[in-house]
């Protein structure tokens, strides 16, 4: 079986979340849904002295990040229904709409976040590659988005020669998914499950 | 021409059914999409197969990055927004990527907001409240013309007055001064403008006026050592192929060092936190100055190019009439000169907030550095002491000679490589008064008391009326993006003040508000447009409309001609063209000049056209640097000016308040609203940023990006615990201008003391209540106070409290 994958440059990423809004206008996705988030992990500190000059040692870096359409898919392993599925020929994960029952167990168990429950449908949603886009020979939205070039897609061969399975804050320690989500990290990152420091923009990747 | 550039046909679902409430506003901001169409096919009918058509046009918001915008539409319906893109790993291939604000064009162009007929004033209502009633457009006009007719009678042409708006740009975007000038009287101009006005007006002084940025940002791949002050040009410019793909770009190819000295971590620092520099607001001049005063007492300035290639470091090259009066620049660094102060780094750290040590060490990576880098934003200049902080920030590559040579720049924002087109003529304005561009409020207020000496009034002595007529097209200028707003809106809304104010735009904004009658314009995108930018690399977009005038909206160009037909002047104004036929026209202007450049037929189809700069980068004053007596520059000496003589004039021959700090030598000069100035009362600095969610004002109203670029107040940590605020709290900050309410973003990313707000979010308050802006804008905080040479907005120069709301 064939797997894509994505590649994510973090040194190349400012967190500008074009590629958030070339998916939510992919996918009609309006206020209260996105299917890709950017993550701002920030820690350090910046401080004045007694003598009025400033030491920091404030560091911050971005995420992107959308579901990985993972090797050990545990939204797939968990859901009560079986409505989720991974294609055999390109391993992008999709649920099916009429199995699903909107329960949420996807949303919990993926420790990325990746499938949500739209309210409206109160069916699960997700990232699914933009697998009609995939199909018709183009890349994702998203990929095809980002001013700073930090994105890519494809062969999951291809995108593990580029970088790294993702592993640094905050994301999860890969060994739970297996995420389809290579990556080179940025001088500043830490590893996932640091604890040094913090999600600087929690109202943005809601 | 077709519009109908390629096309594909795909299977109509039931989605389609939401087309009609989006074209109305409404929730159902986004139509359809191929791929719901494709979920909502059930097979319980065979679905009638719909033409999606792909149609480009452009971005047209007032930053250079134009992108490209590559719409798919059906059935008169945008139904998505693509750009133009390439799968390519060469970072130089020139692909002007729309950021997330133009990723969001669909949820604006429906809003529930737009402005779809002619309205008035409702009977009744005053100015400011917002109320309207739709008339027709020839009521409309009627009313504009009669309005006009009895301001050019009563008051003369110095009365009318076009604000500044940044809304909409395109080569034929901006027909309102031709429309001014067709009508025979001309207006009262502007000069200067928001986003550089302190610099725009010093930089002529110091390197001439030919000289308007500095190099490329790609030629600092081969510095080793580049110096960001108050800049984050991946957030300022955020297009696929203007300042963030070529800092991107560069950081990634450049051997130099980097720091990027600012208040704010901001997001070109992001994962290299050893770029990092904090610095007080408003203080880099006095940074220079200690930095400066280093590179003097170590004997490390360049000192043959400051004899050949500048005027005024020392003594022996200031013009005689500063001679054997302490006068360098030298003098004032050392402590001899004006102020018997010496500007060492002991003297600047508590003034900058950088550890003395710190700074020493700066000026040895300067001095040792072989292609020193400079680039300043815009930001340091956009102060109550720009002008000077502009020309100090410019001293580090004058001081060491690197300038006009491979890896360096003279200090000014980073230049770029264009396409350039020619835009339709605006014709010959009769009238020679103008005012700086900040000045239009007080020019409705007190107008006939503005003069030269005072106000920055040019071309006349004094102003001879006030302003009565106002055209405010496709900008946020009245209110949200001026200053002060609760004090604008006491001169706005005082009707004996200015006589009519004529507003058209796509949305409903703060500034339309202010209008008398309103104009349902269309947004670029839904009209011909073609216009021509560039960053490191140069390109032009061309585009047409996907599909026909919705409602009663029109282009600017056709309402300006109808009022040009209400005053007897269409012809002077159309010459019988439509906007289509300029188009072509200046298009063919533009190819006389540039050969290269496809056809009027293929650059529509192409949509988007690219163009290398055949230089590589763009190296500023790389000629002057050659050969300067061959290539001499636009000042007084030919030189750069380091001590300026017409400035020490001008200052002679112009009042000043007391707490104006002016020289004709790049100094710190220490701000009214500063750091070295905050008070008990307001003990913190607070300052504007740009966000990556809006472009100044616009798209601020479009509410999925509001909910992911939420409307925040950065403040450091320390700041926040002494005032018990936490992360996400509401908080209101507040000083003896106004008060706002926003959302806390407790941070390492802003040095203590100051509080950093992102401009352009759109002004919420209750104007006959407690006037407590809940949209958080800044300029409810902000001075009209100008900055003293300029008269430009000091935007950034504020000190406010914070409390918890």
């Amino acid at each position: 079986m064939a797997q894509l994958a994505f590649y994510f440059d973090g040194t190349r990423c400012t967190g500008c979340k074009t590629c958030v809004f070339a998916c939510k206008d992919k996918n009609n996705l309006d206020v209260g849904m996105a299917y890709r988030r950017v993550w701002e992990y920030t820690g350090g500190t910046t401080e004045k002295g007694a003598d009025g000059t400033c030491t920091t040692s404030c560091f911050s870096y971005y995420t992107s990040v959308s579901c990985n359409h993972c090797d050990k898919p545990i939204c797939m392993a968990n859901c009560p229904q079986g409505a989720i599925s991974k294609d055999d020929e390109t391993g992008l994960m999709a649920v099916d709409a009429d199995s699903c029952i909107g329960c949420g167990t996807c949303a919990n168990a993926c420790p990325y976040a990746a499938p949500k429950v739209d309210p409206e449908t109160v069916k699960a949603v997700r990232c699914d590659g933009c697998a009609d886009l995939v199909a018709a020979g183009e890349l994702p939205a998203c990929v095809m988005a980002c001013p700073a070039r930090a994105l890519k897609f494809g062969d999951a061969e291809a995108m593990a020669a580029l970088g790294e399975r993702g592993a640094t804050a905050p994301l999860p320690d890969p060994a739970e998914t297996e995420p389809n989500y290579f990556m080179t990290p940025t001088a500043d990152a830490r590893a996932a499950g640091s604890s040094e420091g913090f999600i600087g923009n929690p109202l943005e990747v809601a | 021409m077709s519009k109908e550039l390629s096309r594909r046909t795909f299977v109509q679902g039931s989605a389609l059914a939401g087309l009609g409430a989006a074209a109305l506003g409404g929730s159902a901001l986004f139509g359809c999409s191929s791929e719901l169409a494709e979920t909502g096919a059930d097979g319980k009918a065979e679905p009638a197969p719909v033409e999606e058509k792909i149609v480009w046009n452009h971005c047209a918001i007032n930053c250079p990055g134009r992108c490209a915008l590559k719409l798919h539409v059906v059935d008169d319906e945008i139904v998505r927004v693509e750009t133009y893109a390439a799968d390519s790993d060469d970072m130089d291939d020139i692909q002007p990527r729309a950021c997330l604000r133009g990723r969001a064009y669909r949820a604006w162009v429906n809003h529930p907001d737009r402005i779809n007929y002619p309205m008035k004033r409702a009977e009744g209502s005053k100015r400011g409240e917002g109320k309207y009633e739709q008339i027709t457009w020839d009521e409309a006009i009627e009313i504009i013309a009669r309005n006009y007719q009895e301001v050019i009678d009563n008051y003369g042409p110095e009365a009318v007055y076009m604000n500044y708006c940044t809304g909409n740009y395109g080569v034929t975007a901006r027909p309102w001064f031709r429309l001014l000038n067709s009508l025979g009287n001309g207006y009262l101009a502007f000069y200067g403008n928001y986003s550089l006005a302190q610099l725009m007006w010093i930089t002529p002084y110091i390197f001439g006026a030919s000289v308007g940025a500095g190099s490329s940002l790609s030629a600092a791949r081969d510095s080793d050592l580049v110096l960001m002050f108050g800049t984050s040009p991946v957030e300022t410019r955020q297009g696929g192929a203007v300042s963030h793909h070529d800092y991107v770009a560069m950081r990634e190819m450049t051997k130099g060092k980097i720091y990027v000295i600012d208040p704010r971590f901001n997001d070109s620092l992001a994962g290299r936190s050893d770029e990092w520099l904090p610095i007080n607001p408003g203080t880099d001049a006095a940074l220079v100055a200690a930095i400066a005063h280093e590179l003097i007492a170590n004997n490390q300035v360049d000192k043959e190019f400051l004899d050949t290639y500048c005027v005024g470091f020392d003594e022996a090259t200031l013009p005689a009439s500063a001679q054997g009066q302490n006068k360098s620049y030298q003098d004032y660094i050392m402590g001899t000169g004006y102020d018997k102060v010496e500007k060492t780094p002991e003297w600047a750290a508590p003034i900058t907030g950088i550890a003395a040590d710190k700074i020493r060490a700066m000026a040895g990576e300067i001095a040792a550095a072989k292609a020193l880098f400079v680039d300043q934003g815009w930001g340091p200049q956009r102060r109550s002491n720009g002008e000077m902080t502009g020309w100090s920030i410019c001293m580090l590559p004058i001081l060491t000679g690197n300038i006009g040579l491979p890896g360096t720049s003279n200090g000014l924002r980073e230049g770029s490589y264009s396409v350039n087109l020619t835009s339709m003529p605006d014709g010959e304005n009769p009238v020679k008064a103008k005012i700086s561009v900040f000045s239009m409020v007080d020019a409705i207020d007190r107008g006939h008391e503005m003069t030269e000496k005072a106000d920055g009034v040019t071309g006349v002595e004094q102003l001879p009326c006030d302003i009565k007529f106002v055209i405010n097209y496709a900008g946020n200028c009245i209110t949200n993006q001026n200053s002060d707003i609760n004090w604008v809106h006491d001169v706005m809304s005082d009707e004996s003040k200015c006589q009519f104010v004529l507003g058209s735009d796509i949305l409903m904004t703060d500034s339309l508000k202010y209008s008398d009658v309103i104009l349902p314009d269309l947004f670029r995108l839904e009209q011909p447009s073609m216009i021509g930018t560039g960053g490191d690399g140069g390109y032009m977009l061309a585009g047409s409309e996907p599909y026909a005038p919705k409602f009663e909206r029109k282009s600017a160009y056709d309402a300006a001609a109808l009022i040009a037909a209400a005053l007897g002047k269409e012809e002077a104004f159309t010459e019988g063209k439509t906007q289509e036929d300029w188009l072509r026209e200046c298009y063919e202007t533009s190819r006389e000049k540039d050969p290269e450049l496809p056809t009027y037929e293929e650059a529509m189809e192409m949509g988007v056209y690219t163009r290398k700069n055949p230089a590589g980068a763009v190296i500023a004053m790389a000629e002057f640097r050659a050969d300067p007596v061959a290539n001499p520059l636009d000042t007084p000496s030919g030189k750069i000016e380091i001590y300026s003589e017409a400035l020490a004039d001008y200052i002679a021959a112009h009042e000043f308040a007391d707490d104006d700090f002016v020289a004709p030598i790049p100094v710190y000069a220490p701000e009214w609203y500063g750091a070295e100035t905050v008070t008990d009362e307001f003990p913190l600095q607070l300052s504007g940023f740009h966000y990556r969610g809006r472009l100044h004002s616009s798209w601020g109203g479009v509410e999925i990006l509001k909910e992911l670029n939420p409307q925040e107040a950065w403040i450091n940590p320390s700041d926040a615990a002494e005032r018990g605020i936490e992360q996400g709290d509401t908080v209101r900050v507040e000083n003896q201008f106004g008060a706002m309410e926003l959302l806390a973003k407790v941070t390492p990313r802003v040095i203590p003391g100051t509080v950093a707000c992102a401009q352009g979010a759109w002004h919420d308050a209750d104007m006959n209540g407690d006037r407590v802006d809940k949209g958080g804008c800044i300029n409810t905080l902000t001075t009209h106070r100008p900055s003293p040479f300029a008269k430009g907005n000091p935007q950034h120069t504020n000190i406010c409290q914070v409390t918890k709301a």
